[in-house]
């Protein structure tokens, strides 16, 4: 319990004086009641249980990772087989999750910063607005396995059958488009919660400033009022697109089924891969796992060790980010 | 930055058009969520007409049922809707109950930890550490709770005569209430920590320093003043990881057990170690039904209900938390 004492510090009389004593500076544990030490050493166990299970995780996958992935998974797509040698890679997966990241988040984020602005700056008729904001906590609590379920409602009509494969007027409902759009309301809300947020910490008399020179609210916000949100707005984007790679129950049932592209015929390029369906590191971990169809633990580990390396990297972003901005500064009211 | 008068803010993006387009943009986000709970129910519909409230009562076997619901939608006959989901529904109740308690024991203290009592060396290890663990996608979690936790709750937790205690009505294999609880809750935790830390950030230091200079140690301060101050914020918290432990599919569907089964509490201690399967997961295990009209209507019942305790869940917690602001909560 000692350990939550800190070492004596000899006082700078040049620094002023910290608005907040030092942690632990204030009064040590030692006068405290026995249960308020004991509840003390719970707070000591669980932090540094919290620790060890993220340094667990992390160590368990970079070992499993390192002993089984091959650089060649990484370029060469899955394949029939019957032994993990034989059955080729995940590149399919892995150009499938960057596929619907970028169609997840380029949906998601001018549709987030939009809605945040509206609610922020213009948020008339007030009703609408509170009805916006519970509509955004609302797809926030949604399960994102009903979002898919209501994704093979949307995408399956006859209507929307461009976006997807369809033969004799039956729309298979399961491609590229139908993940990414729904994948889009995963990371909706995050975007626009952190983007409010950015807008909302800007003082009143920024805004005065810009409309005093004659600026409209349109290019106010434009201008001044969103690059100085950005580094909000990036974390949003960031947030957004870890949940957008880590969802695995609506690219299960609007995209998965294969493990493998399976483009349409007669469309160009582009069209005919997002119309058809295909597979992300999410789905394939999910179907390697020994649970799944494919059973092939290995490269499961492989393909979830891809997957975790983004997700730190994100992570990462997020935090170069938040100290970058902390760095620039903040407005002073 | 040379910034002259620019006539892309001219007429074309004049006020009240920026205005109409993000309203037209704010009103289609707000109709698409009526469009989906609306159609979520229709959908729904036929399996909740036929059922009536035994949708959600007990009786006969739950994976029976859902097996001729789908078979009976393929051979053309008349559509079959016999589904009691009593075992699915008490599968989510045990499994979110227990992770949400034990992740609401664990992150308050964390919180209040990395806010109050932790050197500043230890928050900020710890902060990383929960962002991290609330960013690792779900089926990650999943893979781990199958070829880590699974095979050790099978081989080294359960016992030979607790096997053989159920032999004849479930094999215990290790993919159990226990497993699925353990890793929900260090998914759903991490989520708490950190609304509950910005809660407690938020308490205005004056009402701790007036509790301090009463002479109350630190610790009892935290207790009684910050973490009551912060009750909207750990209400918010509370919340959100229920939402998300309750709509939990896929992680839960690798490891939960997947069979149709509700463990009794009342058979003592082994009950932790039966298998069993959420809501949720019974949605992605049956996936490729969808093309069965009855098998449809089923699965659409059970996302109604998912999305009817998400609503109920958030005005839960937005009534619990104006009740509470009124005492100038922060």
């Amino acid at each position: 319990m000692d350990s939550s004492v800190a070492a004596p510090r000899a006082p700078t009389p040049a620094s002023p004086p910290p608005s907040k004593p030092p942690k632990g500076a204030v009064e040590g544990s030692a006068t405290w009641a026995l249960a308020d030490r004991i509840g003390l050493a719970i707070c000591w166990a669980l932090g540094l249980l919290f620790c060890a299970i993220a340094v667990a995780v992390v160590v368990y996958l970079f070992i499993q990772g390192i002993t089984y992935l091959k650089p060649s998974m990484l370029v060469t797509p899955a394949a029939g087989g019957f032994s993990q040698g034989e059955s080729g890679g995940f590149s399919d997966a892995l150009f499938g999750t960057m596929i619907v990241a970028v169609m997840g988040i380029s949906v998601a984020l001018p549709a987030g910063i939009a809605i945040a602005v509206w609610l922020v700056e213009y948020g008339r008729p007030a009703a609408l607005a509170r009805i916006t904001e519970s509509t955004i906590e609302a797809i926030a609590g949604i399960p994102s396995i009903v979002l898919a379920l209501f994704g093979t409602v949307i995408f399956s009509s006859t209507a929307l059958g461009f976006f997807s494969r369809s033969t004799e007027g039956v729309v298979f409902g399961r491609s590229f488009f139908a993940a990414g759009a729904m994948l889009s309301l995963v990371a909706l809300p995050l975007i626009v919660a952190s983007t409010r947020e950015g807008l909302n910490s800007i003082p009143r008399h920024v805004r005065e400033a810009s409309y005093a020179v004659g600026k409209t609210k349109a290019a106010t916000t434009r201008r001044i009022l969103l690059p100085a949100s950005r580094p909000q707005v990036a974390t949003g984007a960031m947030l957004g697109l870890g949940r957008i790679i880590g969802d695995t129950a609506i690219i299960v049932v609007l995209l998965g089924a294969t493990q493998n592209f399976a483009p349409v015929e007669g469309a160009g390029f582009p069209l005919n891969y997002l119309r058809g369906a295909g597979t992300t590191l999410t789905n394939f971990v999910y179907e390697a796992s020994p649970t799944g169809n494919l059973n092939q633990p290995q490269k499961a580990y492989a393909a979830a060790f891809v997957l975790l390396l983004m997700v730190l990297a994100l992570n990462g972003a997020v935090d170069v980010v938040h100290r970058r901005a902390r760095k620039v500064g903040t407005w002073s009211s | 930055m040379k910034e002259e008068y620019s006539p892309e803010y001219g007429p074309r993006w004049s006020d009240q058009r920026v205005e109409r387009m993000l309203g037209a943009l704010v009103c289609t986000v707000v109709g698409l969520l009526l469009a989906m709970i609306v159609t979520v129910i229709a959908k729904a519909w036929p399996s909740f007409s036929h059922n009536g409230l035994a949708w959600f009562g007990a009786g006969g076997n739950v994976d029976d049922q859902l097996n001729a619901i789908f078979l009976s939608g393929q051979a053309g006959a008349e559509y079959v809707y016999t589904f009691h989901a009593w075992p699915l529904i008490w599968s989510t109740i045990l499994i979110t109950g227990g992770a949400v308690l034990i992740a609401l024991f664990s992150a308050l203290f964390v919180a209040v930890f990395i806010v109050e009592f932790a050197p500043e060396w230890m928050s900020n290890v710890l902060q990383p550490v929960v962002r991290f663990l609330a960013s690792v996608p779900s089926v990650i979690y999943g893979l781990i709770g199958v070829v880590v936790l699974v095979p050790f709750i099978g081989n080294h937790l359960v016992t030979e005569p607790q096997k053989a205690s159920v032999a004849g009505v479930i094999s215990l294999t290790g993919y159990s209430l226990l497993a699925a609880i353990t890793v929900l809750t260090v998914m759903i935790a991490p989520l708490m920590v950190s609304i509950f830390t910005d809660g407690l950030r938020a308490v205005k230091p004056g009402w701790l320093e007036g509790s301090l200079a009463l002479g109350v140690n630190r610790w009892r301060t935290t207790w009684k003043i910050a973490v009551r101050t912060a009750r909207p914020a750990i209400v918010a918290g509370t919340v959100l990881a229920v939402a998300r432990a309750i709509g939990e599919a896929v992680m839960l569907a690798m490891i939960s057990g997947s069979v149709g089964f509700a463990p009794n509490p009342a058979d003592g201690a082994i009950f932790i170690f039966e298998p069993s399967r959420p809501l949720a997961p019974t949605i992605v295990k049956n996936i490729d039904q969808l093309s069965s009209p009855p098998a449809n209507a089923t699965l659409f019942a059970i996302a109604a209900v998912l999305l009817f305790s998400a609503a109920l869940l958030s005005l839960t917690g937005w009534v619990a938390r104006r009740s509470m602001k009124k005492y100038g909560a922060a």
